[in-house]
């Protein structure tokens, strides 16, 4: 499904097209009118996709085809090994991990895990986990620290689900613990925000030592229209709120949440995943050797003193 | 002392209605109670035993033992995303402030419980819903922070409707750094108890609130993750009769104990003095 605002680029890529099979099958010569278009299509694709506004980001932070957990586990690691439950009460489908190697290093990952497809993401319950799903994340926290390879985690949620189910089983709770748990290991702990980072949900696997996130991926407190919603009244007014949240790749960096972005290919990861993943993978080892050297002691305070300092406020 | 300033600073400025409303009416049964019965009985109906919600200050004159609450906290809050929606978020913060006298929605400070040495932080739903935004995270993590340093127990009266939107991803941050606060009384063998009042929700209950050594909640709270509305919303059905109230939080094991107000402190007390390393055995104090 194109996004409204690429329409105009389709369009223009279909003409294009047409103009090409038409000079083949007719002989006569296209080549001025589709060097023409061509030149057209690229300055429009720099217009739009040089000037994204926020709202328009979230859209491609959401597209389809744009790489999940499970694309990177398979493309930019080896051997992976997925591990089940949280030997308590059953296995979240929207959180995914287990044992696998970067570049022959071992390591423990976990990510939220939205569905490839309709049929997918509906068992997936669209990447939002239920309180087993944070169990099975710290259950593997505990397996990172007891041998200690380091813990990478990849977010891509609209939030913790809210329903009865979830909350009768403490999903508060679970997040906070889990913030907790990943907070206190002491091995080298790397996130990358993939796609959506919506809130709670996606900070309880998100309390690392560093914080990559994708190009046109978003993280904040709440979506845009659930803000919208409550502030505006209205979830169409999600545009606005989407601005006002300052949820952005660039926007997170100069707040200091976030301590890196990842370049996407133009027009989205969705456009050429394997060069998205390519670029994650590179940022994630160039990640992973500056923590190295650090003991696990220095790995703890690193993490605590990375978060004690984000925050807004004036001393009286 | 510094309780009395409190107080000074909140009191209406005579205008010009000259008997105030002398009574007051249980909004749960509707019953008319005597206003200073209902102060007295710290908002607690004496007919039905609703729990009302109930000012920051009288939540610390409550819990603190007489004359030893000292205020902490001062930080003042700032508009960092410059954030608009319907209107500026720092003209909200000016009239909350103006609302209620105080800086952002928490009041904290030094003091003794039932003589045991303590932070008491209480967050005032009265001001932006008791939301927490950068100020209130770094006041709860200094709280802390103090608690350590001075072997002081840790004890904070929770009220809220989650994190402060306006304050977008460093208001979700902040859940990240008062959890790792906690640490350091978990280093010193320092209790941790929280209140859960009405209501308590989203990033609060998500991050310091659920980890306390002892939980306790009010009767009737609102607690949980999600909102009820966006629950409703998201099933496409009525709630069941007493979802997200601490009695159901209660029996699905979330918390330690559901206590009547008038009970609290004295149940506070217990739990600091059972798991406080240095204060002695005193049974029935
Ligand atoms: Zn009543
Ligand atoms: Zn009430």
């Amino acid at each position: 499904m194109p996004l409204e605002f690429e329409k105009p680029i389709l369009e223009l890529e279909r003409r294009i097209q047409e103009l090409k099979e038409t000079a083949k099958a007719t002989g006569v010569d296209l080549q001025a009118e589709i060097r023409l278009l061509e030149e057209r299509l690229a300055q429009l694709k720099k217009e739009t996709y040089g000037n994204l506004t926020p709202w328009q980001r979230v859209q491609l932070a959401r597209a389809q085809g744009r790489p999940t957990t499970l694309d990177v586990l398979e493309k930019a690691f080896q051997d992976f090994l997925e591990l089940h439950g949280d030997r308590a009460f059953a296995d979240d489908p929207a959180i995914v991990g287990g044992l696998a190697y970067l570049e022959g290093e071992k390591v423990v990952v976990v990510g939220h895990q939205k569905g490839r497809d309709t049929k997918e993401n509906l068992q997936r319950n669209f990447g939002m986990p239920h309180p087993e799903g944070y169990r099975k994340a710290m259950r593997l926290m505990d397996l990172a620290d007891r041998f200690g390879y380091p813990f990478l985690t990849f977010v891509d949620t609209p939030g913790a689900y809210p329903g009865v189910s979830a909350e009768e089983r403490g999903q508060a709770w679970v997040i906070a613990q889990s913030i907790q748990r990943m907070s206190r290991l002491r091995v080298p702990a790397v996130t990358v925000i993939l796609g959506e980072g919506g809130s709670g949900g996606a900070l309880a696997i998100a309390v690392a030592n560093r914080v990559l996130i994708l190009e046109n991926a978003w993280y904040s407190v709440i979506s845009p229209e659930s803000c919208a919603a409550i502030l505006w009244r209205d979830a169409k007014e999600a545009p606005k709120a989407a601005e006002a949240l300052k949820l952005t790749a660039k926007d997170l960096l100069a707040q200091k949440v976030v301590d890196a972005v990842i370049p996407e290919p133009e027009g989205g990861a969705h456009k050429d995943p394997d060069r998205a993943i390519q670029n994650l993978k590179e940022a994630l080892l160039k990640t992973l050797e500056e923590l190295k050297g650090l003991s696990p002691e220095a790995l703890y305070q690193d993490r605590y003193r990375r978060f004690r300092r984000l925050g807004a406020y004036a001393e009286p | 002392m510094a309780l009395e300033r409190l107080f000074r600073r909140k009191r209406p400025s005579g205008g010009g209605r000259d008997v105030p409303e002398l009574w007051t009416k249980c909004e749960a049964c509707g019953a008319q109670i005597y206003k200073k019965e209902f102060q007295e009985n710290l908002h607690v109906c004496p007919k039905c035993g609703h729990h009302h919600r109930m000012p920051a200050e009288e939540r610390v004159a409550m819990l603190a033992d007489p004359g030893t609450f000292q205020e902490t906290t001062r930080l003042r809050p700032l508009d960092p995303l410059g954030f608009v929606d319907t209107k500026p978020y720092a003209e909200r913060l000016k009239a909350y402030q103006g609302e209620t006298g105080r800086p952002d929605a928490i009041l904290g400070g030094t003091c003794a419980i039932g003589g045991v040495p303590a932070v008491l932080l209480v967050m005032d739903y009265a001001f932006a819903g008791g939301s927490m935004g950068s100020v209130v995270g770094e006041e709860i993590a200094r709280g802390a922070e103090r608690a350590a340093e001075e072997g002081r127990a840790l004890v904070i009266v929770a009220a809220s409707g989650g994190a402060r939107m306006q304050e977008a991803a460093l208001s979700l941050m902040q859940m990240a750094k008062t959890v790792m606060s906690l640490d350091l009384l978990w280093g010193k063998r320092l209790p941790y108890v929280s209140v859960l009042t009405d209501p308590t929700t989203g990033g609060v209950t998500a991050s310091f609130a659920a980890l306390a050594d002892v939980i306790f909640a009010e009767p009737g709270a609102l607690i949980g993750f999600a909102g009820p509305r966006v629950i409703r919303q998201t099933i496409r059905q009525e709630l069941p009769e007493g979802f997200q109230r601490a009695e159901f939080l209660l029996k699905h094991g979330m918390v330690d104990r559901v206590t009547d107000r008038r009970r609290l402190k004295r149940e506070v007390v217990q739990a600091l003095r059972h798991l406080h390393p240095g204060v002695p055995y005193a049974p029935g104090v």
